[in-house]
């Protein structure tokens, strides 16, 4: 089945912007139930972990200089640097390996 | 607590037109290294619509309407796999799902007069970053604050967006390659601080990686479209975590 682009945007727009106008219109509590509180407070962590790994070795051209990369990325992640900084080194490693390993 | 009455009602009061230019202004100011980091990482994000087959217009209006990395990322991936819209609606949620408590979290710090329409605006641009910033302003947040980050991350997200997909057909492959991880370090650099800080947050990242190594390479989940199997992943992993080590309702979201 073909699918249209425009409504592929559509529907990603609508879902996101009722997950952020409905707290902050509807809602107006605080989530009180412990579990679905829990919940929400984990899922940052596990989406983005699942889709950085195994995925950034396969998105560079030898999957060695995107485990670099997510190396260096942790590295300087864990001693605070800004989002900025992390993505500009971790862009650097790949570019550098893939310089010396990749004809 | 009188103090913290009296500090609220001054800043209910003192928002008269001069106090919201400067809260502005203010917002501005703060919103400028968050629109440049927002710029480079959507730069990568827009060779990832480029390869999804996003025209620069729609992937400009994807940004523009979206403001989300990790939601616009997953989301784009699977537009290139013909995913069905379900998958897509599916994704985008669970992607999305921390802007629900970020969103919470903001509700509180606004003055229960704001009106409906403030709050409507706001909800736009509900991000790790702008939250980040507006939640560590002192007292009752102006809307106008927030306004100021909002103009300058918002552009910088969608016209970071398009101009990756104008040059991502430019650039040399070498290039190309080295700027589509910038994404995974914006995750990085979400994700890993706080893992610092927690240990649990930490057991759940170390988790979550060697769970997703496993699905994408062991049958049968590997099977399964990289969409759907982020959403199965977090659900199982955010849930078990949320089970055996519940967040103390005290605790400050962050």
């Amino acid at each position: 089945m073909e699918h249209n682009i425009y409504i592929y945007i559509a529907i990603m727009a609508l879902v996101t912007y009722a997950i952020r106008v409905l707290p902050l219109t509807l809602i107006r509590k605080e989530i009180k139930n412990p579990f679905i509180r829990s919940f929400l407070y984990y899922v940052p962590y596990t989406t983005l972990a699942v889709m950085t790994f195994p995925a950034i070795l396969q998105e560079t051209q030898t999957p060695a200089a995107g485990a670099l990369a997510l190396g260096v990325g942790v590295a300087t992640a864990w001693r605070g640097m800004s989002l900025f900084h992390v993505a500009c080194c971790c862009c650097a490693v790949v570019f550098i390996v893939e310089f010396i390993m990749v004809p | 607590m009188m103090q913290i009455l009296t500090k609220n009602i001054d800043s209910v009061y003192t928002n008269n037109a001069s106090s919201n230019t400067a809260a502005f202004r203010q917002g501005l100011h703060d919103g400028i290294p968050i629109g440049l980091g927002y710029f480079a990482v959507a730069f990568s994000l827009g060779i990832i619509c480029r390869s999804s087959g996003l025209s620069v217009f729609q992937g400009f209006l994807t940004s523009l309407l979206n403001n989300t990395s990790a939601g616009e990322f997953a989301a784009i991936t699977l537009i290139g796999q013909n995913a069905s819209y379900t998958e897509i609606a599916l994704v985008t949620l669970i992607a999305n799902a921390r802007y629900m408590l970020m969103s919470c979290a903001l509700s509180q710090r606004l003055s229960t007069v704001q009106s409906f329409i403030h709050r409507l605006a706001m909800a736009f641009a509900v991000t790790d970053e702008l939250f980040g910033i507006a939640i560590s302003r002192p007292g009752v947040l102006n809307p106008y604050y927030y306004y100021g980050g909002m103009a300058v991350a918002i552009p910088g997200w969608s016209i970071g967006t398009a101009s990756g997909i104008i040059a991502g057909a430019a650039l040399p492959d070498r290039i190309v390659s080295a700027l589509s991880v910038a994404l995974f370090g914006m995750f990085l650099a979400i994700i890993i601080p706080p893992a610092r800080e927690s240990r649990i947050i930490l057991t759940v990242v170390i988790t979550s990686f060697i769970a997703s190594f496993a699905a994408t390479y062991m049958q049968p989940l590997a099977q399964l479209t990289g969409g759907t199997r982020t959403i199965i992943l977090t659900v199982v992993i955010a849930a078990a975590a949320a089970w055996l080590r519940p967040v103390q309702s005290q605790q400050k979201e962050a």
